[in-house]
């Protein structure tokens, strides 16, 4: 069962590597949006896994769910900045 | 356990992507998944509170603060210009690192139970903070009572750079 947990938590954390790709290489702006939100996505899940693995469940689904809303307001953040401001690199 | 490998992996390359990517906002989109790393890294090792405020404020709310930085500053900075790195740098930043890694090498393991902090400080507040401090969580009475000018001038501290940004941020007037 733990072993299993681990699989899935290296294996989430290897799909966050090649998002981070995205993030760092992505020629334009939207696509460093898409792989930082796809990286919080893999972040909630993998606290979440860590809690049950912890068996401290209940912690760590708030974290998590702290993580979402603030999530939230920062791809809302993102969204205005680019609004405004507008892509000018490409 | 096997998990720490790719999770360091994984924040080493976001801070260092951070410093070396070209533009700031593509950086600071770096910094947060920095941010959310680290923060699964304070979680595994059992800080919960710790990745909680990191989750919080450091990729959240600094995200948000850096991005209105960007926002109302000029278009000037928009792109990092890169001074090359003079040689000093490059022998006495490894040669430190080293250091710091012979340091480390003394220090006790995660956890164990020999640990001079594990065998003198944690059982006096585990036995005493109820009766001397009458607040049934220790870490609270840690925080507030055996440690509680730090707690206070910590507050201060923030409290004055809270006051600082808003002075800085607001609209309007002079």
């Amino acid at each position: 069962m733990s072993s299993f947990f681990v699989f899935v938590l290296v294996t989430l954390t290897m799909l966050m590597l090649v998002y981070l790709y995205r993030v760092i290489r992505g020629p334009s702006v939207f696509d460093r949006v898409l792989g930082l939100n796809g990286i919080s996505t893999k972040a909630i899940v993998l606290l979440v896994l860590l809690g049950t693995m912890f068996e401290r469940v209940d912690m760590f689904v708030d974290i998590s769910t702290g993580y979402a809303l603030l999530n939230l307001v920062g791809a809302l953040a993102i969204a205005k900045f680019l609004e405004e401001r507008g892509t000018s690199e490409k | 356990m096997t998990i720490e490998i790719p999770l360091l992996i994984l924040l080493v390359m976001t801070a260092a992507g951070a410093m070396l990517v070209k533009d700031l906002i593509s950086s600071v989109f770096i910094l947060g998944s920095y941010s959310f790393a680290l923060s699964l890294v304070w979680a595994l090792l059992g800080a919960v509170d710790v990745a909680f405020v990191e989750a919080v404020v450091g990729a959240g709310l600094a995200t948000v603060f850096f991005l209105l930085t960007l926002f109302r500053t000029t278009e000037k900075d928009d792109v990092i210009r890169r001074p090359p790195v003079p040689w000093a740098a490059i022998i006495g930043l490894p040669l430190l690192g080293l250091l710091l890694l012979y340091g480390a090498g003394d220090l006790p393991a995660f956890g164990d139970v020999s640990s001079p902090a594990s065998t003198h400080i944690s059982p006096y507040y585990l036995e005493n903070s109820v009766a001397q401090t009458r607040t049934p969580n220790v870490v609270t009475a840690v925080l507030m009572d055996y440690r509680s000018f730090d707690t206070f001038i910590e507050t201060i501290v923030i409290f004055t750079a809270g006051i600082a940004c808003a002075l800085i941020l607001r609209k309007g007037g002079e």
